[in-house]
C-alpha cells in the first residue's frame, strides 16, 4: 500500500440487475510492474478493469488509480492512463494511421506516431480501413492507441487474444519495453503462458473476489506440491532415501523400479536424491521433474468445471 | 510481420510523459475527423449530397408537383435546404452515432483526454462544417436553375441554426437509446416520411385541414415553411417556426442528454 500503488480497490461491489460481477474485491498493484488479472469467463475480470478505468460506478467499495477516484476526478486520470478495449474502439470507416494519429493528437507528449506503426507492424495495412482489418491488426492498433499519449499506467484487455505467434511476440515485447521505461501494466488474459512469460505480479479473480496473488513463482510453489520421478533397479530402500530428504517430503515406489519423490522440488532436492543415488551404486535413469505451470494452479484454485 | 518480431525501442522511448492536449486542438483533431468519416460514407452522401440535389434538379425542371404560383425553383429551394438540415444534423448524425456507439468508439474515446462534452462540441461542428459545404452546393445549383431569393439572411440563419439545434437532438436520442440497426432503419424511415408530409417538395397545403395543421407542428415543416416565408416570400421573422423550432430543439437536446447512453 501507499505510493507505489498504481491502483489500490477495497471491498469492491458490481452488481449489474440481480448479478453480482464484483463481490468485495480487494486488489493492491504496484507501480512499476507488469500485472496479469487471471480469472474464468465471468469471473469479474473485465468490470474490475472497467470500474478502474472509470466506466463504472461501483455499488460499494473504494477505488484509486494513481491515487485519484476513477469516476470522480476523471478529468485528472485520463490523460494518464492508456486503455485498450477487448474490441473495437475505432470508427470503422477510419484508416490504421489516422486513428493513431487522431489518438496522438489529443495528448500532449505522444510518442513519435510513425515509430509506433512500424514497431507494431501496422504498416501492413495501407489504406485499408478498420472494418476490412484482419482481428491481429485491429489489436495492435488497439494496443497502439493505448500506449501511444505515453500513459503512466496502461489496461489491457486480453490483449493478444486471437493474435498469431508473431504479433503474440511482438506485443509481449512492447509490454517488456513499456516496464523497462516505468509504465505499469495491467493485463487481463486466458493463456497462462503468457502471465508466466510476461507477469511480475498476478492476481486470480474468481466469482468477483480476488482468491490469490503473488509472483507466478510464489503461486507454483504454494499450494500443489511438485514431484521427481527417476527409475533405477527394484526395491532400492525408500526409508533411506526419504531420511535424506527434507521433513516435507515423501518418495514412494510406484511400480517396481519406478520412484516419485513429491515435494519441494528445488536444485538442492534433485542434488539431493542424486548423491542418494550416488551413494547407493544407482543410476537414476529417466530422471524428470515435474513442476506445476501456472495453469495446473490456476485450475487448482477456480475448478475444472466449464463456466459461462 | 516478421520484421516487427522481438523489435524493441530505444531506451527511455516508452518514458511516461502524460497529458491532455489543449482542448480547442482537441476539439478541433475530432471535428476534423468526424467530417472526414462523414465524406467517405458513401451512404452518408446519398443522403446528404445525392438525393437533396437530385430532388431540387429534377422537381424544378419537370412539372410533377403542383408547387403553386411562381417558379419551381423559388418553392423547391427553402424545403431542399430544410432537407439538407435534417439529412445531416438528425439522420446522418443518428446513423453515424448509433454505429460509434455500438462499435465502441464512444466508449474508446470516453477513456481519453478529450471530455464528453467536447466530443458533443465536435459532432456539432462537424455537422455544421458539413451543412456550409451541402448549403453552398445547393445554392450554387439553384442559382443556375434561376432561383431569386429574398428576405433577412439573419433570420435565414436563425431558422437553420434552430433547426439543426432540434434535429441533432432528436437524432441523439435515437443514437443514443436504440440498437444501431434499429437506428439506422428508423432514420432512413423517418428521413422518407418527412420528406413527404414535412413540406419539403409537397406543399402542405395539399393535405386535409386537419393533417396539414398536424403535420405544421413537425421540425421539417416548421423549417421549411419558415425558410420558404423569408426566401421566397420575404418575410421579416417568422416568429411561429422559430417557436416551433426552438420547442423541439429543447425538448429533443434534453430528452438526450437525459436519456443518451454511451454503451
Amino acid at each position: 500500500m501507499g505510493t507505489e500503488s498504481v491502483v489500490q480497490a477495497v471491498g469492491l461491489v458490481k452488481r449489474y440487475g440481480k448479478k453480482t460481477a464484483v463481490d468485495g474485491l480487494d486488489l493492491d498493484v504496484r507501480a512499476g510492474a507488469v500485472t496479469a488479472v487471471l480469472g474464468p469467463n465471468g469471473a469479474g475480470k473485465t468490470t474490475t478493469i472497467e470500474t478502474c478505468e472509470g466506466y463504472r460506478r461501483p455499488d460499494a467499495g473504494e477505488v484509486r488509480v494513481l491515487g485519484l477516484d476513477p469516476v470522480r476526478q476523471a478529468a485528472a486520470l485520463r490523460p494518464r492512463i492508456g486503455v485498450m478495449l477487448q474490441s473495437g474502439g475505432v470508427y470503422s470507416g477510419a484508416r490504421a494511421d489516422e486513428m493513431l494519429r487522431h489518438v496522438a493528437k489529443l495528448h500532449a507528449h505522444p510518442l513519435d506516431v510513425d515509430a509506433l506503426i512500424e514497431r507494431l507492424g501496422l504498416d501492413s495495412c495501407g489504406r485499408t480501413t478498420y472494418r476490412r482489418l484482419s482481428g491481429g491488426q485491429q489489436q495492435r492498433l488497439a494496443l497502439a492507441m493505448a500506449v501511444v499519449g505515453r500513459p503512466d499506467l496502461v489496461f489491457l484487455d486480453e490483449p493478444t487474444a486471437g493474435l498469431d505467434p508473431q504479433a503474440r511476440r511482438a506485443t509481449w515485447s512492447l509490454v517488456r519495453d513499456l516496464r523497462a521505461d516505468g509504465v505499469s501494466v495491467i493485463l487481463t488474459t486466458h493463456h497462462m503462458d503468457e502471465a508466466e512469460e510476461l507477469a511480475d505480479d498476478v492476481a486470480v479473480i474468481d466469482a468477483g473476489k480476488v482468491i490469490a496473488q503473488g509472483s507466478p513463482d510464489e503461486l507454483c510453489r504454494g499450494g500443489a506440491e511438485n514431484t521427481l520421478r527417476f527409475t533405477g533397479r527394484p526395491g532400492l530402500d525408500v526409508a533411506s532415501l526419504l531420511k535424506a530428504l527434507p521433513p516435507d517430503s515423501a518418495a514412494a515406489e510406484l511400480t517396481p523400479g519406478a520412484y516419485r519423490v513429491s515435494g519441494t522440488v528445488d536444485p538442492q532436492l534433485l542434488a539431493t536424491v542424486t548423491s542418494w543415488c550416488a551413494q547407493h551404486g544407482v543410476m537414476p535413469d529417466r530422471i524428470s521433474v515435474e513442476r506445476h505451470t501456472l495453469e495446473d494452479v490456476f485450475l487448482e484454485l477456480t475448478g475444472k468445471e466449464l463456466r459461462s | 510481420m516478421t520484421s516487427t518480431t522481438g523489435t524493441t525501442g530505444t531506451p527511455g522511448t516508452y518514458a511516461p510523459k502524460p497529458g491532455a492536449a489543449p482542448l480547442p486542438r482537441m476539439i478541433a483533431a475530432q471535428a476534423a475527423l468526424e467530417t472526414k468519416m462523414l465524406l467517405r460514407n458513401g451512404e452518408q452522401l446519398l443522403l446528404t449530397v445525392v438525393i437533396p440535389t437530385l430532388l431540387l434538379v429534377l422537381f424544378s425542371a419537370v412539372d410533377i408537383v403542383d408547387t403553386g404560383e411562381g417558379k419551381a425553383v423559388d418553392f423547391l429551394t427553402p424545403g431542399v435546404l430544410a432537407l439538407a438540415v435534417m439529412s445531416t444534423a438528425f439522420t446522418g448524425q443518428a446513423i453515424a452515432t448509433g454505429f460509434e456507439r455500438r462499435y465502441g468508439v464512444l466508449k474508446r474515446l470516453a477513456a481519453s483526454p478529450l471530455p464528453r462534452w467536447g466530443l458533443m462540441t465536435a459532432k456539432t461542428l462537424s455537422v455544421l462544417v458539413t451543412e456550409v459545404l451541402q448549403i453552398a452546393l445547393l445554392t450554387a445549383i439553384a442559382f443556375a436553375l434561376g432561383w431569386s431569393p429574398h428576405g433577412n439572411p439573419f433570420a435565414v440563419l436563425l431558422l437553420l441554426v434552430l433547426g439543426t439545434a432540434a434535429f441533432s437532438g432528436l437524432g441523439l436520442l435515437m443514437a443514443g437509446t436504440l440498437k444501431a440497426e434499429a437506428t439506422l432503419a428508423a432514420a432512413n424511415l423517418v428521413f422518407l416520411l418527412l420528406l413527404v408530409g414535412g413540406g419539403v417538395i409537397v406543399p402542405l397545403d395539399k393535405f386535409p385541414g386537419a393533417v396539414e395543421s398536424a403535420l405544421g407542428l413537425l421540425p421539417i415543416s416548421a423549417l421549411s415553411d419558415g425558410l420558404r416565408d423569408v426566401l421566397q416570400d420575404g418575410a421579416a421573422m417568422p416568429w411561429a417556426d422559430l417557436g416551433i423550432l426552438a420547442v423541439w430543439s429543447v425538448v429533443g437536446l434534453g430528452a438526450a442528454g437525459r436519456f443518451f447512453r454511451w454503451e
